[in-house]
């Protein structure tokens, strides 16, 4: 093989790999902004949180107890967090699979927000594990655990990092200038986004079938049979509500990273987003009333349970979706925007009434998370969040790939 | 791109065998062979409430010693410091003694839940927690319709708590603590097979003395704790809502299908690949 040699790291002046690192490593721009000042205080609260639980026991910082044992670290952390991060899987498989162009430009920074989600919503798990240290047991040794949906999902959890990690590492060859690297990632991508896009259909419905077997614990409005397929369909428009909802923000804060075939191609993108997600919330409406009609729950419905599983349907599945068809229709961009919220806050209502809320609804004593857990959920974001930062303040990610890596194609 | 695809496949391949197949043939059935699932037949009413298998048990298992009393009208719960507890209902037969603890399902729920295999169903019938194996994510608890496992939330090393039906001493031949220390015989061990027939014969012989059920044969796929009460078992705090087939079938469907998907699904997408990559030379062609 005859191939020019290129070096793994750009030569950055005949600076060394490590002064490159280093200076990539501090921040850029001043750091003392409205979210540092807000989130520098909790990250730190949220850090010596998670020091006195490991020293005491998760007893000692959260509200959980024998009858509840699945709180707001998996409830909302995990089990509404990888929902969330599904954009990833439906706009690759839009952009990589359908062809579908348009939306190419928004692929990066969503592959990035789904990697980080998962790196840091599953890795809040570790949290919330007992003995942390024996974490390793379902991926090597002598202690397969085939039988369990968990141990499925563990395993895709941690197969999907790594297809995420390789559709995203073109961006980080980018970065690094490292060309020869560029081309065979890149090669590989279609492979990772084929192998990511069953593994996010498996364990989104993984996370629903979780709870499969605690049928008499749930409350029936919540529990059917179809759990696992509300919850990979729900998943198609979370992710895509998550993608509008992020994108609002990285327009604002990164503006001057994005180009400005970009900037106009936005409108289009948001158009065509929200004509999906109204499509993926009626199927899911229809699938609901569905499972409901063949749960014959009719008189649960005069019940406080009952008007609260209403206020979800109606209010956070009907409504956006009719937002969004609507919005679509009169191609009004800031009602998108609107509709994205409100089914992201009706996705977060969804999982939490099927694993916390609906959870043992009848029990005397009700779980609610503790100050200490909200703290730590939020501490979690936050680190997410500068670390998407510094990404996208180094990574070509909104911005436009250096000339060698678009020509290379 | 040949090359790709070859890759693909054979990691797509790789993989998917080992996790399809894995959870396919891992699905939890009894053993069959030569060894029968022991159990324990616990008759209520030869109980009379004096606690001696509650102590016995704390003592064998290095908890401390129940100290409350069971009294009518007053719910115990086992907890991460007591495996097992004795309580007494008011009933249409008056006070009536009944003790709960780990069931010991056939089927048990926690072990098909167990991702690491630390809750596990013996071969000998008691159902196991492995302190080396568990990580702690409490899964068990989630899944387990009878609520037993119990975690030890204010330990930095914490372990699940429950009946383990004295598995090292029924692996040395001899009887769980709790019936060696029942005064009244209230607590009968034996294989599961020997219990039934001896609760039948029982209910035979006095019917006036049974409600005609044996709770746990069918119950969850059947238990290897079975239970003899003079009452209906809904009067004495067992959840109506259990039902009689297996909780572990009801993940069944969703596991057989992951074999199906993690080979139909990558074909579908690689034609789709495939069929739309023209369409994408086409397009570029006409930018």
């Amino acid at each position: 093989m005859t191939s020019p040699s290129y070096s793994i790291v750009k030569d950055n002046d005949g600076r060394s790999i490590w002064s490159f690192f280093r200076s990539e490593l501090r921040p850029k721009g001043k750091w003392l902004t409205p979210f540092n000042i807000v989130s520098i205080p909790i990250m730190l609260l949220g850090l010596g949180i998670i020091i006195i639980r490991f020293a005491n026991g998760i007893g000692s910082v959260t509200n959980l107890t024998q009858e509840t044992p699945w709180g707001l670290w998996i409830g909302f952390d995990v089990v509404t967090g990888v929902a969330f991060a599904g954009g990833a899987y439906v706009l690759t498989f839009m952009v990589y699979i359908l062809k579908m162009n348009k939306y190419h430009s928004i692929v990066r920074i969503t592959v990035l927000n789904g990697c980080l989600a998962y790196v840091f919503y599953a890795g809040a798990l570790l949290l919330d594990l007992g003995r942390p240290w024996n974490v390793i047991n379902p991926i090597i040794g002598n202690s397969f655990g085939t039988s369990s949906v968990l141990f499925l999902v563990a395993w895709h959890f941690m197969l999907y990092m790594m297809a995420e990690l390789i559709e995203f590492s073109p961006a980080i060859a980018e970065w690094l200038g490292a060309r020869r690297a560029h081309k065979i990632l890149s090669g590989i991508t279609i492979a990772a986004v084929i192998f990511g896009i069953t593994l996010s259909t498996l364990h989104q419905s993984g996370l629903g079938a979780l709870y499969l077997m605690a049928k008499d614990k749930i409350h029936p409005l919540w529990y059917s049979e179809f759990i696992p397929i509300l919850f990979l369909v729900s998943s198609i428009f979370a992710g895509l509500s998550m993608v509008i909802f992020e994108g609002t923000i990285s327009r604002k804060v990164f503006s001057h990273q994005i180009s400005k075939k970009n900037h106009h191609a936005e409108k289009g993108i948001l158009h065509g987003l929200s004509k999906i997600c109204a499509g993926a919330m009626f199927a899911y409406f229809f699938l609901q009333l569905l499972v409901f009609i063949h749960g014959k729950h009719w008189d649960l419905l005069n019940t406080p349970m009952g008007y609260w599983y209403l206020f979800e349907m109606i209010g956070f599945v009907l409504l956006p979706m009719m937002l969004f068809y609507y919005s679509y229709r009169t191609n009004n961009i800031t009602l998108i925007r609107v509709a994205a919220i409100l089914t992201m806050l009706g996705i977060i209502l969804n999982r939490l009434n099927v694993s916390v809320i609906g959870f043992n609804w009848d029990t005397p004593v009700h779980y609610i998370p503790s100050w200490m857990e909200i703290v730590v959920t939020l501490a979690v974001i936050f680190t997410e969040i500068w670390v998407f930062r510094w990404v996208i303040n180094r990574m070509p990610v909104l911005r436009e790939s250096p000339s060698w890596a678009r020509n290379e194609n | 791109m040949n090359i790709n695809r070859r890759i693909f496949f054979k990691t797509a391949g790789v993989i998917g065998v080992s996790l399809a197949v894995g959870s396919t043939l891992g699905a939890a059935s009894p053993e069959s062979g030569e060894i029968e699932f022991r159990g324990i037949l616990y008759d209520s009413s030869r109980c009379v409430g004096c606690q001696e298998c509650e102590k016995a048990c704390a003592a064998a298992h290095e908890l401390p010693e129940p100290q409350d009393e069971v009294k009518a009208g007053v719910l115990r719960k086992t907890s991460e410091t007591q495996r097992c507890v004795v309580n007494n209902y008011n009933t249409s037969k008056g006070e009536v003694f009944i003790r709960k603890q780990c069931m010991h399902c056939n089927e048990p729920a926690c072990a098909a839940a167990c991702l690491t295999q630390a809750m596990y169903k013996t071969k000998e019938g008691p159902v196991i927690w492995r302190e080396e194996k568990c990580m702690g994510c409490r899964y068990c608890m989630v899944s387990c319709p009878f609520d037993v496992p119990k975690f030890e939330y204010h330990s930095a090393n914490p372990k699940i708590q429950k009946c383990d039906m004295c598995y090292e001493r029924i692996l040395k031949g001899d009887k769980p603590t709790c019936v060696n220390a029942c005064p009244g015989e209230a607590l009968v061990s034996g294989t599961r097979r020997e219990l039934i027939a001896e609760a039948r014969k029982r209910i035979a012989e006095t019917p006036k003395a049974y409600t005609d059920q044996i709770y746990g044969e069918s119950t969850a796929g059947g238990t290897g704790y079975l239970y003899l009460s003079p009452v209906p078992f809904n009067e004495l705090g067992f959840n109506p809502k259990i039902q009689n087939s297996s909780y572990p079938e009801l993940s069944k469907g969703f596991l057989y299908s992951v074999p199906s998907v993690f080979v139909l699904l990558p074909t579908l997408l690689l034609g789709i690949h495939e069929a739309t990559k023209n369409n994408q030379s086409k397009n570029e062609e006409n930018d």
